[in-house]
């Protein structure tokens, strides 16, 4: 057994509620039930490392700092409940029925835009056709503009910055720095891949219009064996930035293959970190990799995220808290049930529309009732060995924040979410 | 742009010389037995990652010698107890069960090691620029790699065409009833060829872990690849398969460095097309996007037009 | 007649079990079968019955699946006026189309270099699915809404249940009429080129043409599985024309059993479940199906149908029940065996101290509980190897004809 424990990298089992009875009996519900969640991310397959962490976050989350205090509305407990989507959106529709049918209201899921907006267009359709079924979807991660914007819906709410606000934050960062003249940005051939691409060239066109666009790449995604050629090519474009919204293994190739070649140049990124990405990057991207997100992993900045980190690390010594959002989300989704005393989407969602709160970061966030999008400080951070307190996959490299932009001036105006709130 | 062409022509030497590595071996199985193993990539994941476990006691150098060896192994035992008994429900059958080891496989490796990147690294004497060129390296370990893949081209075609075994084995892939008459155990040269070709498959996967990233998918994003390969080349061809690999290595290169696309063409001829027609997506095609894809055009034309690849001498 | 009885039969299981089972996670999953059912059947159309092993099969699927999205967007916009009803069939139509432009040039050769290029074309249509954003929808696909347009006899199509009538009709439907094809010339002349191209080419018939016929029918009816599929899930992705989902019909296909018209309906029933069920007990659900589909190319080349029909002789020569002691004898300790690899394979993905399997506490941290399993694991395989020689001359018994009958026993329903 040693010998196993110690050859192979342990994962981490889900603990999943026994379903057993869920085909024949609908459940009903009681005063003291769990308050069920069902968080449909994927567990197997290509993309369950990033979904697996995710549970382990939030399933960690939701004991520390509820189920083991004194609950919600009266000490009801939460009770998490991954379901397998295999990253595909057919298979969440299923898992979404399976979830309805267990008579579950609430669904957090949060990986690839694809999936989230499936989720999105059917919760909105499965509420309008069920009214006495109705179904909260929290989108932690899925950072597709169009979520809320026009394809927004009263359901949806999202606890992540969505790519254009991160792209702001970036862009603010780049521009501060006087020896980036010529950016080159390299992305995979999807709608967010593009989406990247097209908002950085308009965003450094209008704050920095000196700054040279050197190339603007698209790559199919998860079929590049070999980055070297494009690696040639943004060598040779002289480019002494880069910009990509590369994630998975994508991100590790780009990322080593830049480091390889001896371009010496900053790496802005959006999801360059943890799940394997962080050690693979190791000593040579130290100082290179620069990641926006809104997460506060070093300096910690507050005495409750230091204490729920260390938590998590006992419990978990080979995970990290990659996702801090879902903590915000579920501390948002109870004070927005404390406030309306109610466990019912529909009242969830009023109470948590222009909702303020503290996070465990001690930062304010705050949920936009127009068009449910969160507003949160966003920070570039670096990927680097020095002042790291807590580190990524336990290589001794970790994320430090550089620099910061505050939540109100990450706002911005969203005229194309026209937003129906339904009539209860 | 002179730098852009060599150092193009330098990846794409490093791509197919690796690829054919993969193919070399599954040509070598496929001419032999017959079957057209779907599990070979799997073989060059099993490599990369058993070298990274290797590596982690004993560093590369060992990892070279024995994650080889041990794929190889583990390649002989499928064939001898895997294969052969489904020898006889037919190709199809035997084509299904390489399908499914693929599988099961890619679970096994997520089972054992996790679904993460791993961070297997390069051996440190290699990791040094070997020259620079107009300002970009050209890392000493993908020498490394060019040396090593031409070295089992050529002690390859030695053993094949130069030593008694090789001779045998070239007679056991056309006659293999008269070389089964003539005395030799047949069975067991295909299990040995098995081994061989997985130990190739495994050995590509030592050298490419570092640079190409060890991760559950590694297998799947080259798989389709080394088909293509093989069949472009030539079933069964050595030869061919070393022409097919540098091919396609050299043409997706050069398709990426390339800056060409739809527009240019469009430009060329005059024609212009508004932004929101029908076909947008594909008046603004580039090369560079489609370069992935091109492997995958070229099979289906050359199957076409010559179903038995470049070199190949038979059908199926 | 009897057959007649068995489609009537079929029909009434169809009416009755959203009866039965009627959370809405079941008839989901009843929804996914039946879709899941015609996609199974017509890939073995092609491999079954027409001999051609295709890795590209999804396209079909899939390429009908977009179709019919759009017919429902179209709908939706007022474009079109008709009943969503027919939709399946605008996906049959487009299945059928690029199949017919596909099989053209593919189905000339059979064998490998049929299958190699529908390796290609299916990766080739699955990159480009990425590349055609104004088609595809790009990696978030394409999406419709099935209640728009006139309802059909006042059905409009909101809920779950009436998409399960609705596909299982059809479902039924095309079942019949994959089984009618089966017994037409066109449908034997595919067997018979199956087994010789060259003996069928000298009867008269152009073995191309015969290969090329059955590739336009599986396309028509995995372009029909599509349009239902449209219809259930309202969204077409990237994830429905690719080599996975490929891979998976013809997982459904190879363990429901080739040789029968019913072995893809079985795998069908018995992946979806797989599919959608078991993936909520373990993580590990694709290690297992891995190694059940491993299992079964190696020990029932025939698919479960083709296990079970193996008892059709011991059945009509009455003699089923000689073999009931020999098999109980052999699936306690095979059972015993499969479960304690099971224990071992979920304590290794574990690690977690406080760790059960099947009510039993294990601990993954100790060396006891790897002993006791390993120990247990291992006589039980012992156990097995024993019982296997009076399982064999069981069956051997089971199978001898009393007297003259011999070899005009055939297995029914095999083709």
């Amino acid at each position: 057994m040693n010998i196993l424990k110690r050859f192979v990298q342990p994962g981490h089992t889900i603990r999943r509620a026994a379903m057993l009875c869920g085909l024949l009996v609908p459940a009903a519900v009681f005063a003291q039930d769990p308050i069920k969640i069902a968080f449909i991310d994927p567990q197997s397959g290509t993309f369950a490392a990033t979904g697996e962490s995710g549970y382990l976050v939030l399933d960690f989350a939701a004991d520390y700092f509820f189920n083991d205090k004194e609950g919600v509305l009266g000490g009801r407990k939460f009770e998490i409940i991954a379901l397998d989507n295999k990253g595909s959106a057919a298979d969440s529709q299923l898992q979404l029925r399976r979830a309805i049918s267990e008579g579950i209201q609430i669904v957090f899921s949060g990986n690839g835009s694809a999936v989230a907006s499936a989720l999105s267009t059917a919760i909105e359709r499965h509420n309008r056709r069920n009214p006495d079924q109705q179904v909260l979807f929290i989108n932690y991660a899925a950072v597709d503009p169009v979520l809320t914007g026009a394809d927004c819906n009263f359901w949806h709410f999202r606890f992540d910055a969505h790519s254009d606000m991160k792209m702001e934050a970036m862009t603010d960062h780049i521009a501060k720095d006087p020896n980036i003249t010529k950016v080159y940005i390299i992305g995979q051939d999807y709608s967010f891949g593009t989406a990247v691409g097209d908002a950085a060239i308009s965003m450094l066109a209008a704050k920095r219009p000196d700054i040279e666009i050197v190339g603007n790449e698209l790559h199919p995604i998860g079929q590049v064996k070999d980055f070297t050629p494009y690696i040639t090519k943004i060598v040779s474009s002289g480019a002494n930035a880069v910009i990509t919204g590369n994630w998975g293994a994508d991100m590790v190739s780009l990322g080593r293959g830049i480091i390889d070649a001896g371009l010496d140049v900053p790496i802005y990124t959006f999801y360059a970190a943890y799940d394997g990405i962080t050690a693979t990057l190791g000593e040579e991207g130290k100082n290179r990799i620069r990641l926006v997100h809104n997460d506060h992993a070093n300096p910690i900045t507050s005495e409750v995220r230091r204490d729920f980190t260390k938590a998590y690390k006992a419990a978990h010594p080979n995970k990290d808290v990659t996702q801090p959002r879902l903590v915000n989300a579920l501390m948002m989704l109870a004070a927005a049930m404390e406030k309306s005393g109610s466990t019912q989407p529909y009242d969830i969602a009023l109470a948590m529309e222009d909702m303020r709160i503290t996070t465990m970061s001690g930062e304010e966030i705050w949920m936009r009732g127009d068009d449910h999008q969160i507003f949160q400080d966003l920070n570039i951070s670096v990927h680097t060995d020095e002042n790291i307190e807590f580190d990524s996959d336990n290589s001794g490299f970790g994320l430090y924040t550089e620099f910061v932009v505050p939540m109100a001036e990450t706002i911005t105006q969203n005229n194309s979410c026209q937003m129906v709130r339904p009539k209860q | 742009m002179m730098e852009v062409l060599i150092f193009a022509t330098l990846n794409g030497l490093v791509t197919g010389l690796l690829l054919f590595m993969l193919a070399s071996g599954l040509t070598l199985i496929f001419s032999m037995m017959g079957v057209l193993n779907f599990a070979h990539a799997s073989f060059y994941m099993l490599g990369a990652y058993f070298a990274y476990s290797i590596s982690l006691y004993t560093g590369f150098w060992p990892a070279l010698i024995f994650a080889p060896i041990l794929v190889g192994a583990l390649g002989a035992l499928v064939e001898r107890y895997g294969l052969r008994r489904v020898h006889k429900s037919g190709h199809v059958a035997e084509l299904v069960f390489t399908f499914g080891l693929a599988f099961l496989i890619e679970e096994a490796v997520q089972f054992f090691w996790g679904r993460a990147t791993k961070s297997y690294r390069s051996p440190d004497i290699l990791d040094f620029p070997l020259f620079t060129l107009f300002g970009q390296n050209f890392p000493a370990y993908k020498a490394f790699m060019i040396f090593i893949s031409i070295g089992i081209f050529i002690g390859l075609y030695f053993v094949l065409t130069r030593t008694r075994i090789g001779i045998i084995i070239q007679a056991a892939i056309t006659h293999p009833n008269t070389v089964a008459n003539l005395g030799h155990n047949v069975p067991l040269i295909f299990m040995g060829a098995f081994g061989v070709g997985s130990g190739l498959a495994g050995l590509a996967g030592v050298i490419a872990g570092p640079v190409l990233t060890t991760f559950p998918g590694m297998a799947t994003v080259l798989g389709s690849i080394v088909f293509v390969i093989v069949v472009i080349g030539g079933l069964g061809s050595l030869a061919g398969a070393l022409v097919a690999s540098l091919l396609i290595g050299l043409l997706q290169s050069y398709a990426i460095a390339s800056n060409v696309g739809m527009p240019d063409l469009l430009n060329l001829l005059g024609v212009s097309f508004e932004r929101d027609h029908p076909l947008n997506d594909i008046w603004r095609l580039t090369l560079p996007q489609i370069a992935p894809i091109m492997p995958f055009l070229l099979l289906v034309i050359v199957l076409i037009f010559r179903p038995s690849g470049l070199f190949g001498k038979r059908e199926s | 007649m009897r057959k007649a009885i068995i489609w009537i039969l079929f029909a009434i299981v169809l009416i009755v079990l959203p009866l039965i089972f009627d959370s809405i996670l079941s008839i989901s999953i009843f929804n996914q079968m039946c879709i899941a059912i015609v996609f199974a059947l017509s890939y073995n159309m092609l491999l079954g019955q027409g001999g051609m092993l295709s890795f590209g099969h999804a396209v079909y699927f899939g390429l009908g699946g977009f179709m019919a999205v759009h017919a429902l967007m179209k709908i939706e916009y007022e474009e079109m006026y008709f009943s969503v009803t027919f939709i399946p069939l605008i996906g049959g139509v487009f299945g059928l189309l690029a199949a017919a432009f596909i099989g053209s040039f593919s189905t000339h050769k059979a064998g490998t270099v049929f299958a190699m290029i529908s390796l290609g074309v299916g990766e080739l249509i699955a990159a480009s699915s990425l590349i055609l954003v104004s088609f595809f929808g790009g990696e978030a696909g394409v999406s419709g809404d099935r209640t728009y347009g006139p309802t059909f006899f006042g059905y409009d199509f909101a809920q779950d249940i009436q998409v399960y009538y609705f596909a299982a009709a059809w479902m039924f439907v095309a079942t019949f009429f994959m089984y009618l094809f089966t017994r037409t010339p066109a449908g034997r002349m595919a067997n018979a080129v199956r087994d010789n191209a060259e003996r069928a080419e000298f009867i008269g018939y152009s073995a191309r043409r015969v290969r090329f016929i059955s590739f336009m029918m599986a396309g028509f009816f995995a372009g029909i599985a599509g349009g239902l599929f449209a219809m259930n899930y309202e969204i077409l992705t990237e994830e429905n024309l690719n080599a996975a989902t490929s891979g998976r019909v013809l997982l459904m296909a190879y363990i429901g059993g080739l040789g029968f018209f019913i072995g893809p309906i079985v795998g069908a029933v018995v992946l979806t479940l797989i599919n959608s069920l078991l993936s909520n007990y373990t993580d590990l659900w694709l290690l297992y199906l891995g190694i059940m589909f491993l299992l079964t190319v190696m020990f029932l080349p025939r698919g479960l149908t083709g296990f079970l029909m193996m008892h059709t002789v011991p059945w009509q020569l009455g003699k089923l029940r000689t073999l009931a002691i020999p098999y109980t004898l052999t699936a306690i300790p095979s059972a015993v065996f499969l479960l304690s690899i099971l224990a071992m394979l979920e304590m290794g993905h574990s690690m977690d101290s406080d760790f059960s399997f099947f009510g039993v506490a294990l601990n993954p941290a100790s060396y006891g509980s790897w002993i006791g399993l390993i120990i247990i694991s291992s006589a039980a395989f012992f156990a097995l190897r024993l019982t296997l020689p009076r399982l064999r001359s069981a069956w051997a018994e089971a199978n001898t004809l009393p007297a003259v009958v011999s070899e005009t026993v055939t297995t029914e329903g095999q083709q």
